[in-house]
């Protein structure tokens, strides 16, 4: 697609020149910010990526955490999930990587389509290769070195890789996070001494370099001092030109910051889902205009 | 007296409540102490007592026929030979018993550890608490039965089979624990990079617990190092060296046993004791020293 051909129906994902290893080839018309948020705020012409069709999640037979949830995630578009504490946004989260799986007491019924192919039916290992998540504490693994913790994907896969490679794919992964310049040199020691801020962006570095399509992230921030905050939170505007990010946070304050759309569950079940700019302005549901205004958290 | 005046009379009498305060504060340390004394004892006596006797024939001979010691005890010199048979049937049927109970015992502790709320597993883990209090004499006489019997002689293999029964449950239960304190996230992190549990279990959580899995090990060596009645009715001993697994075999705690009712021989008993008994401290210290330095932060 010729760049000269923009215009405002381009889909987003057609615009910049991406390769297959989601690195960004220069772009010949340089694109003003304004025209891309016009474009993100105009959700239907992104490609919708998962989709989620009457989920329901239970914990036991008699509760559901959530029921009959209908929710579309587009591409390339950062989409934050909300609610009040217990109302199944971390529960929907999970179901979308198949970690519910894990627990034999957790019943998962509906269905999720990722770019088209059903995600409950597909091996639950290649479904966590292409949907990474990234923990609400940073979990580096304790006993590898910052540069084994950005390979342990390959190495829990079973794959292996050349010297050169892996030696590229640790810097890469590094400096998309905006880590290298700080870790370079100690690469082959253990991220204890790492801050919290950093350890979480190693966790997401480990995440990118399984190069998945959509990125699920538990309330990153929520145990990080506000620097650190911020830093990720420019880490994930940068992010979501190659990666889909669906977040889910209790600030709201971070929702109105990076997102594009917004999700508003409460106890379980999707209560609105729109344009974050248009979702916080107007909300359509009482149940949404009241959490927005502090009225329950 | 009703509450309040229960509670007047309580801030009052403060000189008081200090002095039962600091009482019951002494008694517990002075039975704090008391509970080392015998550990002290034992060991002052054993070195008082044995430590003449240790010399290099002592790890390098065999132990002396009771004529031997006899003419020796008459001529007024100490008596010759020392314990290497017993040194190295310990050794042989320890490490028999080791490679035998540990992979069991690892294998075991996975298994009760990735089904912590499984009927079946519930029973293991029962099963494994109970075998762990059957004396060890009927341990003995159960291998008795089915190793002696069917081999048609005492052997070391049958010792080794006996250690290993008593073996096996420390182990999976310590390895059990061992995994159950790791943090549930280090675990979710792994499977969500898309491994399968298997790696996750061999390249992450195993090392990460490598501490506290290794020190269960030690101790459950260090536990059966002084077993002696089971030893008794499966490798009966022997007063060559045999490296011979079918054969009968001495060991370390099965040489107090035969010195204590040899007359001739009694007086090697402290400094067989006192061996076995630095062996088994240095292990345990060993497992202390390696606990404390494998911690994650």
């Amino acid at each position: 697609m010729h760049n000269d051909m923009v215009t405002e129906q381009t889909p987003l994902s057609q615009i910049d020149n991406i390769d297959k290893m989601g690195n960004n080839i220069d772009r010949k018309i340089p694109i003003s910010r304004d025209l891309l948020s016009s474009f993100n705020s105009n959700f239907e012409h992104s490609k919708p990526l998962v989709t989620l069709t009457d989920l329901s999640v239970s914990y036991s037979p008699e509760k559901k955490a959530i029921k009959n949830v209908n929710l579309t995630f587009y591409e390339h578009l950062v989409t934050a999930v909300m609610g009040p504490s217990g109302c199944g946004k971390s529960t929907l989260l999970r179901a979308i990587n198949r970690m519910h799986d894990l627990y034999s007491t957790i019943q998962t019924e509906g269905e999720i389509l990722l770019d088209g192919k059903d995600l409950m039916k597909m091996p639950a290992m290649e479904a966590r290769r292409r949907v990474g998540m990234v923990f609400q504490r940073p979990n580096p693994f304790p006993t590898m070195s910052i540069e084994e913790n950005v390979l342990s994907g390959y190495r829990l896969n079973g794959i292996s890789l050349s010297k050169s490679e892996r030696k590229e794919l640790v810097q890469t992964s590094l400096e998309n996070v905006g880590l290298w310049d700080e870790v370079k040199d100690s690469i082959k020691k253990r991220g204890s001494f790492l801050s919290g801020g950093q350890q979480q962006r190693l966790c997401i570095a480990r995440t990118l370099a399984m190069r998945p399509e959509v990125l699920l992230m538990d309330e990153p921030t929520s145990a990080l001092d506000p620097i650190s905050t911020n830093k990720i939170e420019e880490l994930i505007l940068q992010l979501k030109e190659k990666y889909t990010i669906i977040i889910v946070t209790h600030n709201m304050g971070q929702a109105a910051r990076i997102s594009d759309m917004s999700a508003f569950m409460y106890l379980g079940e999707l209560i609105e889902y729109d344009d974050t700019n248009k979702m916080f302005t107007n909300p359509k549901d009482k149940r949404t205009e009241d959490y927005l205004t502090g009225v329950f958290s | 007296m009703n509450k309040i005046e229960e509670l007047a009379y309580r801030n009052s009498h403060t000189k008081q409540r200090r002095i039962v305060n600091v009482s019951v504060f002494g008694l517990i340390i002075l039975f704090s102490l008391g509970t080392a004394i015998p550990l002290f004892s034992i060991l002052f006596e054993l070195i008082g007592k044995g430590s003449h006797q240790i010399n290099l024939d002592f790890f390098t001979q065999v132990v002396p026929s009771s004529v031997d010691a006899m003419l020796a005890k008459q001529k007024g010199q100490p008596i010759p030979g020392g314990i290497l048979n017993g040194i190295t049937g310990t050794l042989m049927m320890v490490g028999l018993a080791s490679l035998f109970s540990i992979p069991m015992g690892l294998f075991g502790g996975i298994y009760l550890s990735k089904n912590r709320d499984k009927k079946m597993a519930s029973l293991v883990r029962s099963l494994a608490d109970i075998l762990q209090g059957v004396p060890s004499i009927i341990c003995g006489i159960l291998v008795y039965m089915w190793v002696v019997t069917t081999l048609h002689s005492f052997s070391a293999l049958a010792g080794a089979a006996a250690l290993s029964i008593m073996m096996i449950p420390m182990i999976s239960r310590s390895t059990e624990e061992a995994l159950n304190m790791l943090p549930n996230t280090i675990m979710e992190a792994g499977l969500a990079l898309g491994g399968s549990y298997t790696s996750v279990m061999f390249r992450i959580l195993l090392p990460s617990a490598f501490g506290a899995v290794f020190t269960g090990i030690l101790l459950s060596i260090s536990r059966v190092m002084g077993e002696t009645a089971p030893l008794m009715v499966t490798a009966l001993g022997a007063t060559y060296i045999n490296w011979n697994p079918t054969s009968p075999t001495s060991a370390v705690s099965l040489l107090i046993w035969e010195f204590y009712n040899d007359p001739n021989l009694v007086g090697l008993i402290w400094s067989t004791a006192l061996l076995l008994m630095i062996l088994i401290l240095c292990l345990n210290l060993l497992a202390k020293y390696i606990s404390a330095r494998w911690r994650i932060n």
